[in-house]
């Protein structure tokens, strides 16, 4: 085939290399199969991917359960197939059984259309927001008009809807509240900390952000997470007493602030000092020089470790489990203590993982996009 | 008010220390309006120290300077107004990379000037023609070369309108034959009557355009005076020895 071309080109030059150098082919040679050691390892390797595959699609799809028919005389289901099944095969129909329990926690069955549409608020603002084109001032706005939205559905109250307790909040919906206020909250926080942090003309407020950081980052956030639903209440006048979800929100602000801070301080390291003096060479105030120069390029820079906090915190929010908080992760575990479905806790937690992985994911990839687009607009 | 308009800069008996170091030692000079000075000498001598000290991107600790009669002191304010009235050109170009080339220019006119943004893009074009780059405004630094970025450099002080230019060894971080055409654009600044304190060690520009040359060592002023009277006629032994070992290099 290469004649072929050289025939028609007779001038040396060849636009693309030949496959054996380049093409997939060569790549697993070069790759995959480079020794006798290698190919062995591939090859093992291989053996246990495509055992291991085969055995989960075999439980997971072929030999599982989807769904359990209901027992006439008591009118509850009856998984009597499912245990037959156990072992061999999935058993499907306990999530198809609870989900709404997962999904919602004990927030009232009917009114759980309301968690739902707070959940489709929440996914449409993370969109929204994630778009480069709504990168403006309105979208403040449109937060601040979604979260008091998805306030109102939850209480409830007004408008004919049913007024809902905290207490009865539960499943996604926390989750999503939990970690989105948490970081919407906790990054602001996080850019003055380490501003102060490396400020040189406020030795105060430095002092103060170096001891707020270490003091934070020096204990497990369980501990914080117990300080303020158990010990908090103590030191508070009787009557004044915030609830536990906004005690345990302010922790993790407080807690996700510190690691924030310290990823941004890495970008605010990393920029060369000529671009301080640049600004500072203009004439541009420290808060101009600091907004419109420094943190545009510090926070670019960061991006990775930035997101890499950001899923870090998604998942730790699951940690409120331990102070009694129904978010997703407990309102699973709880779906499986009752009686029926007591041993199939195993598909749950598979579609508990499912939906934490979406998240995560989205938010890995969401990423790495933004950094390709980034480093193209900006070559240097 | 013109008769005893005080002038551009006036630095008396400044020192400055590093640590240690003692890297400004007594350094007095006048620079009177659209005065040409070129400042070299040795590396260390600490000639960028002194031209950083006028925009007090360095603070001096014993001295006064005055930068067109307003005393430089820790007070931010009155530093601000000074420095969007000082333009400094640095080495290393510092354009932003993450603002197109019009930004760049338009940037500091908006913000500190409050200048309309039409109005701010006009100026820039407008400089950004000067300089001989218009075509590329709307390309980000790191997709121009090295002597094109200098050249933005000097637009993005220049749309600032400032009184006074500051050059901190502006060719050094360049091919030779880029050197040109960011030297072009200076002269050319130059016969404008601007008022410029230019570091460098290109002796054919100190030539064409100084009024007067600055020879520096080891942080104290050796010698100054027109550049034909210092280049052919040096008094100390040290711009001597400096003049032929730059000569040699050259």
């Amino acid at each position: 085939m290469s004649t072929a071309t050289t025939t028609h080109t007779p001038v040396a030059r060849r636009d693309q290399p030949p496959m054996l150098v380049a093409g997939p082919v060569a790549w697993a040679r070069a790759n995959l199969f480079g020794s006798i050691w290698s190919s062995l390892v591939t090859l093992a390797l291989a053996y246990f991917l495509i055992k291991s595959a085969v055995s989960f699609i075999d439980w997971a799809f072929l030999k599982s359960v989807w769904t359990v028919p209901m027992d006439p005389a008591t009118g509850k289901l009856d998984p009597e197939t499912c245990r037959a099944a156990k072992g061999t095969g999935a058993c499907w129909a306990v999530i198809w059984d609870k989900y709404r329990f997962i999904l919602f926690g004990r927030y009232p069955f009917d009114e759980q259309w309301r968690a739902a549409i707070v959940i489709v608020l929440f996914l449409g603002l993370f969109v929204v927001s994630a778009m480069r084109r709504f990168w403006r001032k309105e979208l403040a706005l449109i937060w601040i008009a979604t979260l008091s939205a998805i306030g109102l559905l939850m209480w409830g109250g007004v408008f004919g809807l049913k007024y809902v307790p905290q207490d009865e909040w539960g499943g996604l919906p926390i989750t999503l509240i939990l970690s989105t206020f948490g970081l919407a909250f906790a990054f602001p926080i996080a850019v003055l900390v380490a501003l102060g942090r490396r400020s040189t003309k406020l030795p105060a407020v430095k002092l103060l952000c170096v001891v707020y950081i270490e003091v934070i980052r020096g204990v497990p956030l369980i501990s914080v997470l117990f300080m303020a639903s158990v010990m908090f209440p103590l030191f508070m006048p009787i009557g004044l007493n915030p609830d536990k979800l906004l005690r345990a929100q302010v922790a993790i602000i407080l807690f996700a602030a510190v690691y924030l801070a310290e990823v941004i301080r890495g970008g605010l390291q990393a920029l060369p000092k000529g671009q301080y003096e640049a600004a500072d060479a203009l004439g541009l105030s420290y808060w101009k020089k600091t907004f419109l120069i420094i943190l545009p390029q510090a926070l670019r820079l960061v991006i990775p470790p930035l997101v890499n906090t950001f899923i870090g915190f998604f998942k730790d929010t699951s940690l409120v489990l331990i102070i009694g908080i129904f978010d997703l992760l407990t309102s699973g575990k709880v779906a499986v203590t009752d009686p029926i479905w007591q041993a199939f806790s195993t598909e749950v937690y598979i579609m508990l993982g499912l939906i934490y992985f979406c998240f995560c994911f989205s938010m890995a990839r969401y990423s790495r996009g933004l950094e390709n687009e980034f480093s193209k607009s900006a070559r240097r | 008010m013109a008769a005893d308009t005080p002038d551009a800069i006036v630095l008396d008996k400044v020192n400055k220390w590093f640590g240690q170091l003692h890297v400004l030692r007594d350094v007095s000079m006048t620079v009177a309006h659209k005065e040409k000075v070129v400042v070299c000498g040795p590396s260390g001598s600490g000639k960028s120290t002194l031209i950083r000290c006028i925009n007090r991107l360095e603070t001096h600790q014993e001295g006064r300077i005055l930068v067109d009669g307003t005393e430089l002191t820790d007070d931010t304010r009155a530093l601000d107004t000074i420095r969007s009235e000082v333009g400094m050109v640095f080495q290393s170009f510092n354009l932003f990379p993450h603002l197109t080339i019009l930004e760049n220019c338009t940037l500091a006119p908006i913000w500190v000037r409050k200048m309309p943004k039409a109005e701010a893009e006009a100026v820039a074009m407008e400089f950004l023609t000067r300089v001989k780059i218009p075509e590329q405004a709307l390309k980000y630094p790191g997709q121009l070369s090295g002597g094109q970025q200098q050249r933005v450099a000097i637009a993005r002080a220049l749309c600032m309108r400032p009184k006074i230019m500051l050059f901190d060894e502006p060719t050094s971080a360049l091919d030779p034959e880029m050197i040109k055409e960011v030297l072009d654009t200076m002269i050319s600044l130059a016969e404008d009557g601007m008022t410029m304190v230019v570091v460098t060690h290109e002796m054919g520009f100190a030539r064409q355009v100084a009024d007067r040359v600055m020879f520096m060592d080891e942080g104290e002023v050796v010698e100054s005076g027109t550049p034909t009277r210092m280049f052919e006629d040096p008094q100390t032994d040290r711009l001597k020895l400096f003049l032929s070992q730059i000569l040699r290099g050259h």
